[in-house]
């Protein structure tokens, strides 16, 4: 450790003699609350912004509606599979070669028309409960009565349904049957000021899948090779496990825990999208062509289909880091999406 | 391809027939369990109320209404084998289930006690519950019903399929051939242009 001291400081340059402002920081735009902290007041007493005018002016939301949207979203989420990736199995049968294969695509588009005219969940496993939220602007929202709403609705969706409860303490094991318990949802924020709605989209990530997920650090010079092989890898010793062919989200960049998300994220997008940027669009399909041309084929049995779609959402990262998550989904890709307006007004999809 | 149909209880000569790559659809009787399950028999000691010679087991944890002295399907899929792994030679060679359907396959060691004792792993389709769920006619009975969702299932099902022949009583594993292709492929496959 004495070393690693050392070594930090001659490399190190001496620091700057003058501090200089960030170029985050628009001393215009900043409010006054230097004088005020230094005399001891809190911040929050300078703000000329009191809640109660923030409501009167901004549209506010329903909280009894947003558990009831909760509540629906997670059950439509396990009867309805998105249409897309319904579309991407059956254009995977019409390419699909390999006997076995094409008797395993043929029984999941069965089961999927079974789930569907009967109202039946597609998959016996009704995942962890998580919602992705994205409130618009401006809204005058209260984010604990929200978290609180979502909550409620996953206890009533598999209270009400009924189905089944897969939650479960990390140590005792012990099931709370209301897909509840500590960290429960678990809930994703973000901010889009250009929506005029809010957004809430609900993904019950099965376990076969997710366990076949991993992240790993890499350093700059492990290079893009490293990222493609880890992904490749991944996919290739998890054969039938995650129930194959589903979507396969990579995160790149970030830190630890965002890489995570950002592959998680990748999951979400619905299947025939590419990322808009035209380098990692190709990456997509570089990878996509890789897994396939493995054999892996539906259920580990071998086969032309191994994934429906690799999906990359990446961000900047640490000039030392180079992270890459892989987030394996089934082809029960289940997520279910939900619009809602000031007016209290509800739009369902995918 | 044209499915097998076989009727339970299994024989060893209809399962020593049967080889990689082929569909089965199964008639009769079949009994599903999962961890619990297992650990109640084989870390607890508790001897299984029925026979299971000759019969299928699947790994499941099904989700079920009580109706009186019945029990109504909800919806009942199939797990990840790997799990219970562990325990598949024993419920071979002690109890002379014939054959385990599941997903994903079981290790090497299972592979082995399969071609010792007559058994193989019939390969479900994964997250194809609603499917299954109708191809499972009735819940016959539920055994130790203390440990439900994980307890001892009686099915009774018909034209349950197809499954295909994952692994034989004859040392052949599809998922072993599979992963050795795809190993030898990648090669090639990342070798070009990987660290472009
Ligand atoms: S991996 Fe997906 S499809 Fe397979 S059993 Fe789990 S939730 Fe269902």
């Amino acid at each position: 450790m004495k070393n690693c001291g050392e070594l930090r400081r001659k490399t190190l340059p001496d620091a700057p003699q003058t501090s200089q402002a960030s170029p985050l920081v628009d001393d215009n735009e900043t409010p006054d609350w230097t004088g005020l902290e230094a005399a001891g007041a809190r911040p929050r007493s300078s703000v000329s912004l009191p809640n109660e005018v923030v409501s009167g002016v901004l549209p506010g939301i329903d909280y009894e509606l947003v558990e009831e949207v909760a509540k629906e979203l997670y059950i439509r989420a396990l009867k309805e599979l998105p249409p897309d990736v319904a579309e991407a199995l059956r254009r995977a049968l019409q390419r699909e070669t390999h006997p076995t294969a094409r008797t395993v695509l043929k029984t999941i588009l069965k089961s999927i028309e079974i789930s569907e005219t009967n109202r039946m969940l597609i998959c016996q496993d009704t995942g962890l409960p998580l919602y992705m939220v994205t409130a618009g602007g401006p809204w005058a929202l209260d984010g604990c009565r929200l978290k609180a709403a979502l909550a409620a609705g996953t206890r009533r969706a598999t209270l009400e349904h009924p189905f089944r409860g897969s939650t479960a303490h990390p140590i005792t094991r012990d099931n709370p049957q209301d897909n509840l318990g500590q960290g429960m949802p678990i809930i994703y924020w973000d901010f889009a000021p250009e929506q005029d709605y809010l957004e809430i989209v609900m993904v019950p990530k099965g376990s076969g899948s997710e366990n076949m997920s991993a992240m790993e650090m890499f350093t700059p010079a492990d290079g893009l090779g490293a990222i493609k092989r880890f992904v490749v890898d991944k996919v290739v010793c998890s054969g039938g496990n995650p129930c194959p062919p589903g979507i396969i989200g990579v995160g790149i960049g970030g830190s630890f825990d965002s890489v995570g998300l950002l592959a998680k994220k990748a999951i979400v997008r619905p299947v025939g999208r590419r990322n808009p940027d035209p380098m990692f669009a190709a990456l997509e399909e570089e990878l996509e062509d890789a897994i396939n041309r493995s054999g892996i084929g539906p259920m580990g049995l071998g086969g032309d289909t191994t994934t429906l779609a690799v999906h990359i959402e990446w961000s900047y990262t640490h000039i030392t880091q180079n992270p890459v998550a892989v987030n394996n989904q089934c082809w029960a890709a289940r997520r279910a999406r939900a619009r809602l307006w000031p007016d209290g007004r509800v739009e369902y999809g995918f | 391809m044209n499915a097998i149909t076989l009727s339970t209880p299994l024989s060893e000569g209809e399962v020593r027939a049967l080889r990689v790559g082929e569909e089965v659809i199964l008639e009769g009787l079949i009994y599903g369990m999962r961890d619990r399950t297992h650990i109640e028999i084989f870390q607890y000691g508790k001897e299984p109320p029925v026979s299971l010679a000759g019969y299928p087991v699947l790994h499941t944890a099904p989700s079920l209404r009580r109706v009186g002295e019945k029990w109504e399907k909800v919806i009942i899929g199939t797990t990840t084998s790997a799990r219970m792994d562990r325990f598949a030679p024993a419920l071979f060679e002690k109890y002379g289930v014939r054959a385990i359907i599941g997903k994903a396959g079981l290790s090497e060691v299972s592979l082995a006690a399969m071609q010792r004792f007559g058994a193989c792993y019939l390969a479900l389709t994964g997250g194809a519950a609603a499917l299954e769920t109708l191809q499972i006619e009735e819940v016959e009975a539920v055994y130790w019903p203390h440990l439900h969702p994980e307890a001892l299932y009686a099915f009774r099902v018909r034209g349950f399929g197809p499954l295909i022949v994952a692994m034989d009583s004859h040392g052949a594993s599809l998922y072993a051939q599979v992963r050795t292709a795809a190993q030898a492929r990648l090669a090639s496959i990342l070798g070009q242009g990987a660290d472009a």
